[in-house]
């Protein structure tokens, strides 16, 4: 067991994959020679060869859409693209080629494609380097999205990725990249897609959020009362989502919070407070709050920290429906 | 029909007192110096501000590039539109933006030229016709066309305007991109005046362009199969980028139809500040060096047209620090952006009601540069 970071979990998850099956090929902009933009595929290209491990030109329509290529032809590719902001030019591709081959041909072709892509803010990058598109990506079926928070979540759901036959958006939060680490296990093993992790159990509240906002929930519960029993969970996919956990946690708490770093409108807390309202009508004792980022443009460096949901935020909501 | 012409960098400068730049006066070639100066000065003051993180996110500098931005600015006037990628400060700087501006932007304050929201990647100049700083590789492209088209628009429908010319800069990178592409095609279908100038430093991030593009050693086939007039030019000898640069730019404006330039440069940092370089050596960047720019064009003019001396050099360099030291404590004092006016302002021109859940929603000031 080593203590690993998110980067050095990931990295190893991908060595490990590609030890085990030579289908699995990593290829993007600079992932090679230069290991990546944040150095998550470093050494890969030594240890696998450029054949496995390929550095493309900037141009992502054309990663994705020959990864769709490779997958449906028989590879297990896990492109990156650099900032979730660069999937721009990949949408056509993504959402109308991968998440439509298996219903467009009628089970006959699919593609196991699994599209790793840094994700959010809180490292002082400008907007197309900070955003969180998650629930664009979760609102095209076909698809599957999901956003570890931890290393050993991490490196388990991306096992999990690669081997599921449909395509996958590997989201990894660029604020956890270097600033978490944990014991990550050495052997074979798969954190599976669609279920959640309760981080903590509760009584009085649910606080549900994925990625990197994990952390600032976290924060958010240490300034609470001792007697305030919060039950805080991590999504790790956010589609398709796991209702069974979040309904069971809401029916017992009565009280939700949804807190995510995306814009409020048509975000992923959108899409929750409906399915609580649906399946826990008669158990909520108070709204659903939601605290994300705000409906403008991700701000560069002085606002940022004011758009992110960070955790003095995250503590007022929580105070506000309990006192509902 | 396309047309192809290759110079190398020396092949004019032997025909003494035929090239075009010698037509120009002394006064002229000295602002052109000053000019490359100040980004050089400027560029190094921003990654001393970087590695203080004063500066956040990432940061694209551009020098070893002067002559690129300085010596194709120079052929243009001063209301045709120019639009570039996010290796920007050069051009803003060459397009008549205070470094004031410029340095306050990147350090996030309230008197960047973006109202320190944009950051680095993000150089908007309206006054001075520059659209842009932008991130994405290769998106600016297509904007580049439509720029010239609504200036041909409005010189041949509307009759308001005069012939412009568009310079629309991108990367070796940015030319695998499909964007690119696209944007071409529609230039050359419509007759659209705007020259698509590759700045070709040789990397793509951190993939040398024989790795990274086909046909490498002739990209200017690229701009010639659209039947675009396609020109290679040095990039690190300003006059050369002059003598070829300027005639372009004329038969553009005049025949309102696109070029298409690879104007060969090279970068002396790495990517971004980030980024670890491990695809080069230092004795290539060494080499580069000693064909600097600047140097090359205070040569020319200390001991070819006797317009400057020791002397003078180091005034116009103090000057220049002078006025980049400024730069950095006017940013240094410069308020941040207020959350309250600022956080949701220019996303609409009328603020909408649901843009702000928990606070207030005021509308910021207008930004006085945009």
């Amino acid at each position: 067991m080593a203590e690993l970071n998110l980067v050095q979990a990931i990295n190893l998850a991908l060595a490990q994959e590609m030890e085990r099956d030579s289908r699995v090929m990593v290829l993007g902009e600079d992932v090679g020679l230069n290991g990546g933009v944040f150095r998550v595929t470093d050494g890969l290209q030594k240890r696998f060869g450029q054949d496995r491990v390929v550095d493309t030109p900037l141009a992502e329509s054309g990663i994705i859409g020959t990864s769709i290529g490779l997958a449906i032809n028989g590879m297990l590719p896990v492109p990156e693209i650099q900032f979730e902001g660069f999937l721009g030019p990949a949408y056509d591709q993504l959402v109308h080629h991968a998440g439509r081959m298996r219903t467009r041909t009628r089970g006959a072709v699919t593609v196991p494609l699994t599209v790793r892509v840094p994700v959010g803010g809180g490292i002082h990058a400008p907007e197309l380097h900070s955003d969180s598109p998650e629930a664009i990506y979760s609102h095209h079926v076909g698809i599957k999205v999901v956003m570890p928070s931890t290393p050993s979540d991490a490196k388990g759901l991306l096992l999990a990725a690669i081997r599921d036959p449909d395509p996958v958006i590997f989201f990894e939060p660029k604020r956890v990249y270097r600033s978490y680490k944990e014991h990550v296990p050495e052997d074979d093993y798969i954190v599976p897609i669609g279920k959640a992790k309760i981080v903590t159990e509760g009584e009085d509240v649910t606080v549900i959020t994925w990625g990197a906002t994990v952390f600032q929930a976290l924060a958010a519960l240490d300034e609470l009362p001792e007697d305030v029993s919060v039950e805080l969970i991590d999504m790790r996919t956010i589609y398709p989502m796991d209702e069974d956990t979040i309904v069971e946690s809401v029916r017992k708490t009565g009280r939700c919070v949804v807190v995510h770093e995306a814009a409020r409108t048509a975000g992923m807390g959108a899409e929750i407070a409906t399915i609580l309202q649906e399946k826990c009508f008669l158990h909520l004792e108070a709204p659903v709050q939601r605290v994300t980022g705000f409906d403008t443009v991700m701000p560069y460096y002085k606002l940022e920290n004011h758009y992110l949901p960070e955790a003095p935020r995250i503590k007022e909501a929580i105070e506000q429906v309990l006192a509902y | 029909m396309a047309q192809a012409t290759t110079t190398s960098a020396n092949s004019q400068a032997t025909q003494a007192g035929s090239r075009l730049v010698d037509s120009l006066d002394n006064a002229t070639l000295l602002g052109w110096l000053r000019s490359m100066q100040l980004i050089r000065e400027f560029e190094t003051r921003t990654q001393q501000a970087y590695q203080q993180a004063k500066i956040g996110g990432f940061c694209h500098i551009y020098s070893g590039q002067e002559a690129c931005a300085v010596g194709t600015i120079a052929c243009t006037n001063g209301d045709d539109p120019v639009i570039t990628a996010y290796r920007d400060h050069g051009h803003a700087l060459a397009r008549g933006m205070s470094a004031r501006a410029c340095m306050a932007e990147m350090y996030g304050k309230i008197d960047g030229c973006a109202k320190g929201k944009g950051g680095s990647m993000h150089m908007f100049d309206k006054p001075n016709h520059l659209y842009g700083g932008h991130g994405i590789v290769g998106a600016q492209t297509p904007l580049g066309a439509g720029l010239a088209f609504a200036a041909r628009y409005e010189w041949e429908v509307l009759g308001t305007g005069s012939k412009k010319v568009c310079l629309c800069y991108l990367g070796d990178g940015a030319v695998d991109q499909g964007a690119f592409h696209e944007a071409l095609n529609l230039s050359a279908l419509f007759g659209l005046p705007v020259i698509y100038i590759i700045e070709n430093n040789g990397y793509s991030m951190g993939t040398a362009i024989g790795r990274h593009t086909a046909n490498h050693e002739n990209l200017i086939s690229r701009g010639q199969s659209y039947g675009i007039h396609s020109v290679r030019i040095d990039g690190l000898d300003i006059r050369d980028v002059y003598d070829q640069f300027k005639p372009i730019v004329d038969m553009c404006r005049e025949e309102q139809k696109p070029a298409f330039v690879d104007l060969h440069t090279y970068r002396y940092q790495g990517h971004s500040m980030s980024d670890p370089q491990k695809y080069r050596t230092k004795e290539e960047v060494e080499q580069y060096k000693s064909k600097d720019s600047i140097a090359a064009l205070l040569d020319h003019l200390m001991n070819d047209r006797q317009a400057i001396d020791e002397d003078g050099w180091k005034a116009m360099r103090d000057e220049i620090r002078d006025e980049v030291k400024d730069s950095v404590e006017f940013a240094e004092r410069a308020e941040a952006p207020s959350v309250e006016a600022e956080l949701y302002s220019d996303v609409y021109i009328f603020p909408q009601p649901n843009l702000s859940p928990t606070r207030e929603y005021v509308h910021g000031a207008k930004n006085p540069l945009l």
